[in-house]
């Protein structure tokens, strides 16, 4: 398959990630929607890499793998904090910091 | 033989996306991006980068989904509102979704990058092995390798401080409850004083 056709799938998983993101209220959900879209992104980074003939892209996806890890487990311990304070998870409610 | 398993994979990847976004039911959406995790991995295969098929597949549909799935179960699936802060945001977002598709997909077919219609250059056998990765990292990529590493270790520690249960009446917790506390003229004794 021609590299395009992984970049065009890339994007189209990356545009999903950010419908997710609008339309869901749901914290949990959307820190799934983030996944979706440092997926999306780590797809087009193999793909270039593929492209090119050089590993180090494959490099940065391991990095990003890294990064999306840290996010949920912060994430994560968020949404549990805010489960135990009995506060409503949904990003509507939570405007608190809103400026 | 390559195209139908890419076209396989990308279905998969794209049904499970899509299913994140759509399914009702948080537990159903961590399925949901298990499958396009595994996807995923199929077309990290076939685009010749092993490790990183097998670090998607080890660490990511195996490690952090089952912190999620631990989340959902601990939390709940709790019911969203129907309630739409902006009128006709359900319809705008796909909207947004598609507008960011096209664009992207402009921005990448439009540019100059000859070789994106090719099946991309030779590559030697071993591209993007373990061994190939492991190198690069301990090698070229060493100072970004440890403050990952270094940022891994920090994570934790948040997520702990984060999640942790406070004792009662011990350290600074909930500011709330604290003041409560302090304000109580006779305090309860700890459970540790008593025990």
């Amino acid at each position: 398959m021609n590299i395009e056709w992984y970049i065009v799938l890339s994007s189209l998983l990356f545009a999903t990630g950010v419908v997710g993101i609008l339309i869901r209220r749901s914290p949990m959900v959307i820190l799934l929607c983030l996944e979706l879209m440092l997926n999306a992104g780590n797809l087009a980074l193999v793909a270039f890499s593929r492209m090119v003939g050089n590993a180090q892209g494959q490099v940065f996806a391991v990095i990003v793998m890294v990064i999306a890890a840290c996010e949920v487990v912060v994430g994560l311990g968020l949404i549990v904090a805010i489960f135990r304070r009995r506060l409503p998870l949904n990003v509507d409610d939570l405007r608190e910091l809103r400026g | 033989m390559e195209a139908v398993l890419f076209f396989l994979a990308a279905i998969g990847a794209l049904g499970g996306a899509i299913g994140v976004v759509a399914l009702r039911n948080p537990f159903f959406s961590v399925l949901a991006l298990i499958a396009h995790l595994f996807s995923l991995a199929v077309l990290f295969l076939l685009l010749t980068s092993a490790f990183v098929a097998a670090a998607q597949v080890v660490v990511y549909a195996g490690a952090v989904m089952v912190l999620y799935v631990f989340v959902v179960a601990y939390v709940g699936g709790g019911g969203e509102s129907a309630w739409e802060p902006i009128p006709g945001q359900r319809f705008l977002a796909p909207l947004l979704g598609v507008a960011i598709f096209v664009e992207l997909s402009i921005a990448v077919l439009g540019s100059a990058l000859s070789a994106l219609d090719t099946h991309g250059s030779e590559v030697p056998t071993g591209f993007g092995d373990p061994a190939a990765i492991g190198r690069l990292l301990l090698e070229k990529f060493l100072l970004p390798f440890e403050a990952s590493s270094i940022l891994l270790l920090l994570a934790a520690v948040g997520a702990i401080v984060l999640a942790a249960r406070r004792r009662e009446g011990e350290g600074e917790g909930s500011s709330e409850h604290s003041a409560k506390r302090s304000e109580d003229p006779t305090p309860s004794p700890t459970p540790g004083v008593t025990a």
